[in-house]
């Protein structure tokens, strides 16, 4: 997977298809991007489970914390990592003992390891970095457009008005992702200068 | 669901807009309101703290308005957009972000008079310091940059003059200086250039112009491009620092690639104030959807007539970058292949008096201060928009005492250049 810039049609299939998100690095603290990307993801349907082993015996919106990935007790389809790209391999490293292994690993915005994708690819499992699964939710249902976001896709159809606990379609047409392509190109040259 | 790339019209028609959810309206509702309810205080409480999508209050976002953000930011190229009450009020919620008191802008000297007067004078207020440039001599940027530069201000096709400005040369020159090209696209419109395709971090724009298209409603917007790495240096902390009025979020952390255009919302506009009218808005989007057909129709009928006037015995010369042998015809054919804008300037003869004379027997040429109207304009920009400055800056920034600039309009070309005939043989 070429990681400078992703079809939507993956993002889609992705965020389709994920039922369960384990959240490492999710923090109680209701300002942290993590606390409202968590409650963002669980308000629109998904099976939530945060993972932080600073906060084992609390709840993050009812849902208990658990200390690492061996703690979760269960299959997980997705792992979504909100740790700086320095914290990242080991988490992956602990992933790739799951079994079964999560079909997904996605890295929260601004963080990126080429090596541990590597190594979670050759396993297998998708990888997305440098995203927000918040962002990218909105983005495909256009619900971000409310921020003046360039969504990036096109529809005719009346939408329903999202409320809580609804899951939106995301399956607007998408204008190729290229019309951003500036921005990409920029995050890619950073990318290869660090 | 096709990764297909949609043309330009189709986003010019389409971009940002779709059924309203709640009565199935095709065209974007005007959403008249100041005031969204919320669902609870958990609801309130998200949005206020920019934690969840949604409406809040018109000073900070409207849905009408987030469908003209979206639309230009999809025309553009950008990540996001934001819409505000003038072109000018976007200049300046764009500097609030970059520039603290004591520091310092670089801007090209051929700049639309009003943004002359605002830069020198306005912000000079503010701390903001605008330290002039040549965009006819590149390496006069690179001469005028210091440890305070904070951000590079062009025009991608200048007023008055219609003079072309080599982007890509002055985005080399911000780059290594570590700074935002912020470049001013209101006389070309992202039919003629798309400024971020050349280099450009951050677009505006008067919506007032060719975009809204029909010289009936003021608006402005700021482009994000999303290329601009906010957080080095602790240069830019309105985007790389914790933010006390939103509870310490770091916007560049939190919103990635379109950081800077929510930093114009919840720390610009939200504090300075100046929201763009729903009613505007959705006037500048109805506009927008024919773009692509009047912007075209537009530069044909400015070449004819451009073209007829450099004929004309009563006109010394003729400054039309669509012209062969005009000094900015190559940039024009590398950054508006299109064509080369619709305003443009003359010198006449006979010089202040023959413009004096030649504005007042004009029949459809309308004489007031705008550009980019279905209507064809003109002005004297020496005595009107211009008048501010002083001889040598009129000079320089291309509105001497014999320069009359036209704002050509979608109109029969041929009545236009009758209307001419008569005028200037009369």
């Amino acid at each position: 997977m070429n990681h400078d810039a992703y079809p939507d049609n993956y993002i889609r299939g992705i965020l389709n298809s994920v039922k369960s998100i384990a959240m490492v690095g999710a923090s109680p603290v209701n300002v942290r991007p993590s606390y409202f990307a968590f409650k963002y993801l669980a308000q629109r349907g998904y099976d939530m489970i945060p993972v932080n082993p600073g906060h084992v015996g609390k709840e993050l919106l009812g849902k208990p914390f658990v200390a690492s990935l061996r703690d979760l007790g269960r299959p997980v389809d997705m792992i979504d990592i909100f740790r700086s790209s320095s914290h990242i391999m080991p988490v992956v490293e602990e992933a790739l003992t799951l079994d079964p292994l999560p079909k997904v690993i996605w890295m929260q915005l601004g963080a990126r390891d080429d090596a541990a994708a590597e190594k979670a690819e050759a396993a297998g499992i998708k990888v997305v970095m440098n995203r927000c699964p918040k962002i990218e939710y909105g983005r495909l249902s256009s619900e971000i457009s409310w921020m003046g976001v360039n969504s990036r896709t096109l529809s005719s159809k009346r939408p329903p008005m999202p409320m809580q606990g609804m899951r939106l379609s995301l399956n607007r047409t998408s204008v190729g992702g290229g019309d951003t392509a500036a921005s990409d190109r920029a995050a890619k040259a950073k990318n290869e200068q660090s | 669901m096709s990764d297909r790339l949609p043309g330009f019209s189709t986003l010019a028609v389409h971009a940002g807009a779709q059924p309203d959810p709640t009565t199935g309206a095709r065209a974007t509702p005007i959403y008249q309101t100041t005031s969204f309810v919320f669902n609870d205080a958990d609801h309130a409480a998200s949005l206020f703290g920019l934690q969840a999508f949604g409406n809040i209050y018109t000073r900070i976002g409207n849905p009408t308005n987030a469908v003209l953000e979206e639309r230009v930011a999809a025309l553009e190229g950008g990540t996001a957009a934001l819409a505000v009450a003038s072109g000018h009020a976007a200049q300046v919620v764009v500097l609030q972000q970059l520039l603290q008191p004591g520091d310092e802008f670089i801007a090209a000297r051929k700049l639309y008079g009003g943004s002359i007067n605002q830069f020198t004078h306005a912000f000079k207020s503010f701390g903001w310091n605008v330290v002039w440039a040549d965009p006819d001599d590149i390496t006069s940027f690179e001469r005028a940059v210091t440890p305070r530069t904070k951000a590079i201000f062009i025009e991608s096709i200048a007023n008055p003059g219609g003079s072309i400005t080599d982007i890509e040369a002055i985005s080399t020159v911000a780059r290594k200086a570590g700074v935002p090209l912020i470049v001013d696209n209101t006389l070309a419109s992202p039919y003629l250039i798309r400024p971020i395709d050349h280099g450009a971090d951050i677009v505006v724009h008067s919506l007032t112009k060719f975009l809204g298209g029909h010289g009936n409603s003021l608006g402005g917007i700021i482009v994000d491009a999303g290329t601009f790495d906010w957080s080095t240096g602790g240069k830019y902390p309105m985007l790389s620092e914790p933010r006390p009025e939103y509870h310490g979020i770091r916007l560049q952390e939190t919103f990635g690639n379109f950081a800077f255009a929510i930093a114009c919302r919840v720390l610009g506009l939200r504090d300075l104030g100046p929201a763009l009218s729903p009613f505007n808005a959705f006037m500048i989007l109805t506009g927008i959807e024919t773009l692509p057909l009047r912007m075209q129709k537009h530069c044909d009928n400015a070449k004819a007539i451009a073209e007829f006037l450099s004929g004309h015995p009563a006109v010394a010369s003729v400054s039309y970058a669509g012209l062969p042998g005009d000094k900015y015809s190559q940039l024009a054919r590398k950054y508006a292949p299109r064509g080369a804008g619709a305003v443009f300037t003359f010198s006449l003869k006979g010089g202040y008096d023959a413009g004096v004379s030649l504005v007042s027997k004009l029949q459809l040429f309308s004489h007031l201060a705008n550009v980019g109207d279905t209507r064809s304009l003109v002005i004297h920009p020496a005595s009107t928009t211009h008048s501010q400055l002083d001889d040598a800056a009129k000079i320089r920034s291309g509105a001497g005492p014999d320069v009359v600039r036209l704002s050509i309009g979608i109109e029969d070309k041929e009545d236009l250049i009758a209307d001419l005939e008569q005028a200037l043989s009369a």
